[in-house]
């Protein structure tokens, strides 16, 4: 370890110092650099020592960097840092505003959201009113759940939608879960623990030996919701943002991901605590908002650089779209299959699906069904809570799930 | 000490894997020697197929150490990756002690005792034999789920493991440690934190080239040009798995047991299965496609000789 003691003696203290800025640097520029780092790098490159630049880049390389898509940042960093150190500060103090607009956005609906509080009724349909209804007659609030519960999401008002916000905001998804290859101790399970078994052997001393038992530890899967923003879904998609807010905080393991004509990964802004500020984030990442759809070549992109590393243990996908699609489905079946067949189960929702003589017979749709698991509407709260309930159901064997829907779709 | 046979500079470092015919980058060698210099674990993450296995199996017999897998896969518990008491000598010993008419402590003292400790890769890595610390490779770490991760933390930062019954176990000297990643999903940065990151790309074609020349010794130096170039173009397409050095050698293998002395579109078609392993990239690339590559790659390597 690198004692303050012998800090000064090396190189004079100014390679020490320039370490310290450039690690400020990096800190400043978004990489995790802490203390902590700074010393090993300080102990890194007094093992390798100072005989070329190469050398010196690849050993604080090795200690700065430990995820891929920080090379890029690191090595432009390092190129002219190393070369004078001043240029960078300048280019910093170009860039800083930015980030530090990001760092302090968190704050700013925020209090937005308190002015309305304070002031009464400034914000266009706050959640101040309903909440407050929902508080002063349990009773009256019940029944206009209920009420809720069938109006279809697109004929709401304002203040129904919020309502509604509410409602979702308190839904659980109680996905299946599925077995580990972990053990808990269980009275009655199963299995014989043969650890705990001598274990108690031992504190009972001469005698039987009473048997412990175990069984098998089970898990909910990992969760991927691909949700479709496109302009027919519009009224419904920032609805299920806060559905989709509510299952990100709600477990872990679960990555979300908007398309519309093209494809974004969302998970990093839900897991925000508070809705509006979450909300805000995905609506400033996202700009293919009510646009066309080119479902096939979305999912082929989710398919080529994401499903490898969301759907690897086992994923349930939850694929939330109308089916309606720009390309007519062209090369929508075979990308489709393959995503059906990465995943553990694959979940379609489909708020058209509330049309009573609903025929699933656009292009995209034919192309979609014959590879979910799973076929169910989504379009009120009556809806999502039989999908729970569904969810939760042991699942079908995979190819017969959506088969009441295959012969109008062939 | 054995830590004597370790290499004093980057350079050493370098020269080291090259003696087990390992064709390093300056970058991987500098973090190779970063992590056996300051007993760190090296974390390397990539691709399939770039040789981050490769690199402990090379280390291990380039050092003489021992070479000790742990292989991930989820639910990997304590009882498969670090000890495990055996239960049936146990039970027999409880037996012959009750009828020796030993008292509850002895007996207490002696069934946990370390002659009926089972050890797994974890616990093994911790003693150090005649040639030195062990080379421990955790591979494909991103297959086990956090749990263990998290479990890994005290392994690697502190080179002990704790067994309830008899208490902590330390290294005497600390094993090398390697840590694999393919990336399926993003390990925790406190772990990453205790080691040395090294993202191992695919290499340039002069490097591939050279890989080929040691692995591949016997592939004419024509044949090597078109495989590399060949394998190099394949990488800039948008395919779904791209073919990894393992492949390049594979390939080169495989067509020197074909007797084919250049590429040719039927030798490529014959053999693509070997360098992709995907259905809708070999679609892809089987026909015309094929064709159209290796004649640019043709022209490319003609061009360079030209010059």
């Amino acid at each position: 370890m690198a004692r303050p003691a012998d800090i000064p003696e090396f190189e004079g203290g100014r390679l020490l110092a320039n370490l310290m800025y450039f690690a400020r640097t990096l800190r400043a520029a978004g990489m995790p650099v802490g203390p902590g780092r700074l010393l090993a790098a300080v102990e890194a490159v007094r093992a390798v020592g100072l005989g070329n630049r190469r050398d010196f880049y690849w050993t604080l390389h090795a200690v700065f960097v430990n995820r891929r898509d920080q090379r890029e940042l690191f090595d432009q960093a390092f190129h002219i840092f190393w070369r004078n150190p001043r240029i960078l500060e300048k280019a910093l103090a170009m860039v800083l505003p930015q980030t530090r607009m990001d760092t302090g956005e968190p704050q700013a609906p925020m209090m937005k959201r308190l002015a309305e509080a304070l002031h009464g009724k400034d914000g266009p349909g706050g959640d101040e009113p309903a909440e407050e209804r929902l508080e002063l007659d349990a009773a009256l609030t019940f029944s206009e759940r209920e009420l809720l519960q069938k109006t279809d999401f697109e004929q709401m008002s304002t203040e129904e939608l919020t309502l509604a916000k509410a409602a979702l905001a308190r839904l659980r998804l109680p996905l299946l879960d599925v077995a580990t290859r972990r053990f808990t101790a269980d009275p009655s399970g199963p299995r014989v623990d043969m650890r705990a078994t001598l274990r108690a052997a031992l504190r009972n001393g001469a005698g039987a030996i009473p048997l412990k038992r175990r069984r098998i530890k089970t898990n909910h899967p990992p969760l991927v919701i691909l949700c479709d923003i496109s302009g027919s879904m519009s009224r419904y998609s920032r609805l299920f943002l806060h559905f989709m807010h509510a299952v990100t905080n709600d477990r872990d393991r679960v990555h979300t991901f908007l398309f519309g004509t093209r494809l974004t990964n969302v998970t990093r802004y839900l897991r925000a605590k508070d809705i509006d500020v979450a909300v805000d984030r995905v609506t400033e990442a996202v700009d293919d908002w009510s646009g066309g759809t080119r479902i096939g070549e979305c999912l082929a992109e989710f398919n080529r650089h994401w499903s490898r590393r969301v759907l690897g243990q086992g994923a349930v996908v939850l694929f939330i779209s109308d089916g309606l699609d720009r390309a007519a489905g062209e090369g929508l079946g075979p990308v489709m299959e393959r995503l059906h067949k990465s995943c553990r189960r694959l979940i379609w929702l489909n708020p058209l699906l509330r049309y009573e003589a609903f025929e699933p017979k656009s292009l995209g749709m034919k192309a979609i069904l014959p590879h979910v698991d799973e076929f169910r509407p989504v379009h009120n709260l009556a809806s999502l809570s039989s999908l729970i309930e569904a969810l939760s159901r042991p699942a079908g064997r995979r190819l017969e799930a959506a088969a009441e829907w295959r012969p109008t779709a062939a | 000490m054995s830590s004597s046979s370790l290499p004093v500079s980057v350079d050493a470092t370098a020269t080291l894997l090259a003696g087990q015919r390992y064709v390093a980058d300056r970058s991987l060698a500098t973090a190779v020697f970063l992590a056996l210099k300051l007993g760190r674990p090296l974390f390397l993450e990539g691709e399939a197929g770039v040789g981050k296995t490769e690199i402990a199996k090379v280390l291990a017999s380039g050092l003489g150490r021992r070479l000790i897998r742990l292989q991930c896969y989820e639910g990997l518990d304590v009882a498969s990756a670090v000890y495990e008491w055996n239960y049936a000598r146990q039970m027999l010993e409880i037996r012959l002690a009750e009828a020796g008419q030993a008292s509850r402590e002895d007996i207490q003292r002696d069934i946990f005792d370390a002659r009926f400790l089972i050890k797994r890769p974890l616990l093994q890595a911790l003693e150090a034999d005649a040639g030195g610390a062990p080379v421990l490779l955790i591979d494909e770490l991103d297959r086990t789920d956090e749990p263990f991760e998290a479990y890994l933390l005290e392994v690697l930062s502190d080179f002990q493991v704790t067994i309830p019954e008899i208490g902590t176990i330390k290294a005497a000297e600390p094993p090398i440690v390697i840590v694999t990643s393919n990336r399926t999903r993003e390990i925790h940065d406190a772990l990453k934190r205790r080691c040395f990151y090294h993202w191992v790309d695919y290499p340039s074609a002069a490097r591939e080239l050279e890989i080929l020349a040691v692995k591949a010794p016997d592939a004419g130096e024509a044949l090597s040009r078109e495989v590399v170039g060949f394998v190099q173009a394949l990488r800039k397409m948008d395919l779904f798995k791209q073919p990894g050095v393992a492949e390049t050698i594979d390939w080169a293998e495989a067509l020197m047991q074909l007797d084919a002395l250049t590429l040719t579109p039927e030798a490529i078609n014959d053999t693509l299965g070997v360098i992709l392993k995907y259905q809708d990239d070999i679609q892809r690339l089987q026909g015309s496609e094929a064709q159209r590559l290796l004649e640019q790659v043709k022209a490319e390597l003609g061009g360079q000789t030209a010059v």
